[in-house]
């Protein structure tokens, strides 16, 4: 049994980010982590991976080529594969190309269940994994704090607001796992070692059967026009001192802007 | 004539999702600045309800319905049937709402119907095409995008405008579903049990929100979030450290990944303010923080900005709330 969860390489949202000059991200400048969202897809296939014999996970990610640490992190926490889809024809890629490139990358790989994250904290759209399961006629679910595979099927338990579905799908299939799996695990010492001789398998856009007039700034079906700066706010009132005197002048605010009466 | 601007109206229970009608609201400014026709679009199960709840806010509504084989659809089962309209209607733009539903329905149209997506809209414009408009990284920062052909799928942030209803209702036209979908749509999704459990309040619609976040300590010290949350009438949010702490459900999360809430007043406890927070309750109008490091980023976009252990604070705000009474 084989699962594949999707990932993306982002931005540290803490470090400086900033676009280049044709109002694209400048992955160069800032040092790509392991989407936050993304590793909960991870742990849960881990997870399934320790309760369900024979099972190999693959991580399959779009982005640059090379080992970063992201990539090094998950490998020695325990994925089995890791495949890179790197090509320079994919800079600028909009989010339909993306889905189009994973969903060709998916075709060249064995697998029955897909996993992926909710968004991505530099996209943030959310749309990328529902895009690849239409791509590839697979069943979708999304939101599932709890997986488990049954017998050719899958069990997921989607959160909703008020409580939540117990829903199942035949597979191959693919579901979007919430932030309430966990984080990915820490890698063990022994984990750490073996991954050095698991290095990423980086395929071109040849090599998943697609052109680059497809992708990338050539096939991007979105483009950004301007980018603004801030609009200037109201400067900030600051409150600071003893407990009690703090508590007046937060209820007089409240109260001049009508909000306590 | 050019064709229509479509909004898709999010149906959950049979019932129109509150949030659909800001973004319907939007849909038709955008609609009167293109001078193209909007037109509501609802599929779904049972449409009637939703659908005349839509008609509120758009002067015409489709509504298809379809047969769930089980009794099942979830948001993307209805792509293959919206897509059949949109080869039948022809429509060059359809806006979906950026919730949980909506962004799965958008990715599945974007792969069936090859259109760019842009996503999380706050605003929309028109210059002879679309004029799009997001906000990332440091969240004020405005990007204005387009799409390279004709056609698009847009995705609305909901709670960037107030819902505001037509003086005339509109006229809901029930549509043949075509196609594929016709015999109805093949649930392979199969619903094996649903479970309510009591939800907190929402803080989608709420007048007032008062969010806690890491600084708020300990599962023990929650209670002061709803305290303050009772004292004002207001619903409980949170950052996401604190939902991942496991002091308060994911569904009260605000932010990237969570809610987007537009109330009068947005109250943080111990919320730094990260871009990820931000983006969801950057429609906020007042916003009152609470923290007791002088330079957390959320001081940028306070109106009001507390440096104080809100343990020693809080308490007695909620005592003198509760003495002159919220409003």
């Amino acid at each position: 049994m084989h699962i594949v969860i999707m990932v993306k390489a982002v931005p540290n949202t803490a470090g400086d980010e900033r676009l280049d000059e044709r109002f694209r991200l400048d992955r160069v400048a800032a040092d790509p982590i392991i989407n936050q969202n993304d590793e909960h897809p991870l742990e849960i296939a881990l997870r399934l991976a320790e309760t369900v014999p024979g099972i190999e996970t693959t991580m399959l990610t779009m982005g640059p080529a090379g080992s970063w640490s992201g990539i090094n992190k998950a490998i020695a926490a325990g994925v089995n594969r890791s495949v890179v889809i790197s090509d320079d024809a994919l800079e600028g890629s909009c989010a339909l190309a993306t889905a189009n490139v994973l969903a060709a990358g998916l075709r060249k790989l064995p697998f029955d269940l897909v996993l992926a994250g909710l968004d991505t904290s530099d996209g943030r759209a959310g749309i990328v994994a529902s895009a690849v399961a239409s791509l590839l006629g697979l069943p979708f679910i999304s939101r599932a704090s709890e997986v488990s595979i049954d017998d050719g099927t899958v069990v997921a338990k989607r959160l909703r607001d008020d409580g939540y579905e117990m829903l199942e799908a035949p597979l191959p299939a693919l579901v979007t796992v919430t932030q309430t799996v966990g984080d990915l695990r820490y890698p063990s010492l022994r984990g750490i070692m073996a991954a050095r001789s698991r290095s990423p398998e980086t395929w071109s856009l040849d090599e998943i059967g697609l052109s680059a007039d497809a992708v990338g700034v050539a096939g991007a079906t979105t483009s950004v026009v301007a980018v603004d700066p801030p609009s200037p706010r109201p400067p900030t009132r600051l409150v600071s001192g003893d407990p009690a005197s703090v508590v007046r002048e937060v209820i007089d605010f409240l109260a001049e802007r009508r909000l306590v009466s | 004539m050019s064709g229509a601007i479509w909004i898709i109206g999010e149906i959950d229970d049979d019932r129109l999702l509150p949030s659909s009608t800001g973004v319907a609201t939007l849909a038709r400014r955008f609609g009167a600045a293109s001078g193209r026709e909007v037109v509501g679009v609802v599929v779904g199960v049972e449409t009637e309800e939703a659908a005349a709840e839509l008609a509120a806010y758009v002067p015409r509504v489709l509504r298809a319905s379809v047969r769930a084989d089980e009794g099942w659809l979830t948001p993307s089962a209805a792509a293959p049937v919206i897509a059949g309209l949109v080869a039948e209607h022809a429509p060059t733009h359809l806006l979906v709402p950026a919730t949980p539903g909506g962004k799965e329905l958008a990715g599945a149209l974007a792969a069936l119907l090859q259109w760019g997506v842009l996503a999380n809209a706050v605003d929309l414009a028109w210059d002879g095409r679309p004029l799009v408009d997001t906000v990332i990284f440091k969240v004020d920062m405005r990007v204005r995008s387009t799409f390279s052909g004709d056609h698009g799928l847009i995705t609305v942030q909901p709670n960037v405008v107030a819902p505001e209803v037509l003086a005339t209702v509109g006229v809901v036209e029930a549509v043949a579903v075509l196609g594929a979908a016709e015999s109805g749509i093949r649930a392979v999704v199969r619903l094996v049990e649903r479970v309510r459990v009591p939800a907190p309040a929402s803080v989608e619609g709420a007048r007032v929100v008062v969010a806690g976040g890491a600084g708020i300590g300990g599962a023990d010290r929650w209670p002061l979030v709803q305290a303050l949350a009772d004292a004002l009438h207001g619903a409980v949010g949170a950052s996401r450290p604190a939902v991942d702490a496991g002091w308060v459900p994911f569904s009260q999360q605000v932010g990237q990944t969570g809610k987007s809430v537009r109330p009068d007043l947005y109250v943080a406890l111990g919320i730094s303010g990260e871009v990820q927070h931000r983006v969801g309750m950057r429609t906020a109008k007042t916003v009152v923080a609470v923290n007791n490091d002088p330079d957390a980023p959320i001081r940028q976009f306070a109106d009001l900005f507390v440096v104080a252990d809100l343990h020693e604070i809080v308490p007695g705000l909620v005592a003198s709330i509760q003495e002159r009474g919220a409003r």
